[in-house]
């Protein structure tokens, strides 16, 4: 396992490798996974996030919608994540829930700026992209080879590049 | 509320806020998309580079929760679709019939996006130009709307603030300055 010092996602920023959990289940159990990205996937499409209009609306200030969507997000989430460390929640399976502190890079500046720069040429982050997909546009599975094969040159270079 | 008419930002946005609590009580996951794009290069791709040398499988939960994303878009847009077009802001309409766009139907522009404009300059550089900042600029940043903006700022994280800012501000350049001259091409 790649746990290198200069990894900032590996135990640090991503959900690698981090949450592992001890106990051990069959396959099958990821399915309580795919049932919330069902709804995830539903919500995507019935509140048109996943349109390219709404995105270029926000960047062009034309539209209150997705700022809506993803402040009210943020509030519930934030309240729900407050809830969880202050009662202690724990899993289904009786885990504790545990967070780590993101920590900064420059890549947050650079690779932000980038991302977002593609977020309104394809109106799609990551998500929305495998929700349009779903919905038959046929066209999009080019977006998303051509993401994954991003993603392969940042992993390619990423030693180069400053962070 | 009916079903079939589109759903309020506050509807979708509690919705999407509750995924946050409902991975961590599942199993202590959390919230994030585009690290999907690393693990199915870590699975296909690896190429032995360090970076894509980790054990995917063990991350398999986020391949089940982008699979049921792809399942819950095939639901809505067979079974809970709505006809209507969706109403866009007359500036943004009047601006994309100078580029030629006025078919305004669907989620997609079908006049941006078929499988053949790839081999169109326009088409080229939207599509895989596009798709390409995001993979690459997702992982740079560490994370993307999910995993910074939602699950980063709803756990009080200030790098997912800097991150976020920088989704907007690229994406302010991009939409206004940019992107003009890529849809008359």
């Amino acid at each position: 396992m790649n746990t290198k010092e200069t990894d900032f996602e590996v135990r640090s920023l991503d959900t690698m490798c981090l949450n592992e959990s001890n106990l051990s289940h069959p396959w099958w159990y990821n399915f309580k996974y795919l049932a919330v990205g069902i709804v995830f996937g539903v919500v995507f499409v019935k509140a048109e996030i996943i349109s390219w209009f709404r995105i270029q609306e926000m960047f062009r200030l034309q539209s209150f919608h997705m700022y809506g969507v993803i402040g009210t997000a943020v509030v519930v989430g934030a309240i729900s994540i407050f809830l969880i460390k202050k009662f202690k929640v724990k899993t289904i399976h009786g885990e504790d829930i545990t967070f780590t502190d993101k920590k900064f890079n420059m890549g947050q500046i650079y690779g932000g700026l980038l991302f977002g720069f593609g977020w309104a040429i394809t109106g799609a982050c990551p998500g929305p992209l495998f929700a349009q997909l779903g919905t038959g546009v046929l066209a999009i599975s080019v977006v998303i080879l051509s993401s994954i094969a991003g993603t392969w040159v940042y992993g390619k270079f990423r030693d180069k590049l400053p962070h | 509320m009916n079903i079939i008419a589109p759903w309020p930002w506050y509807v979708a946005g509690a919705l999407i806020g509750l995924i946050v609590p409902a991975l961590l009580i599942l199993g202590n996951k959390h919230f994030g998309i585009s690290a999907n794009l690393r693990h199915l290069c870590a699975a296909c791709i690896p190429s032995n580079i360090p970076f894509f040398k980790y054990d995917w499988k063990k991350e398999s939960w986020n391949l089940f929760f982008i699979g049921g994303i792809f399942i819950g878009g095939f639901i809505a847009a067979q079974f809970l679709g709505s006809d209507a077009p969706i109403i866009i802001h007359p500036d943004l309409a009047k601006e994309l019939a100078g580029y030629g766009i006025t078919d305004l139907s669907g989620m997609v522009p079908v006049q941006l996006f078929q499988l053949l404009d790839v081999f169109t300059l326009r088409g080229f550089v939207m599509m895989v130009g596009g798709g390409f900042l995001v993979g690459f600029g997702t992982r740079y940043a560490g994370g993307c709307t999910s995993g910074h903006a939602i699950m980063g700022l709803s756990n009080l994280q200030w790098p997912s603030l800097v991150a976020t800012i920088c989704f907007m501000i690229g994406g302010f350049v991009m939409a206004n300055f940019i992107l003009p001259y890529i849809l008359a091409l």
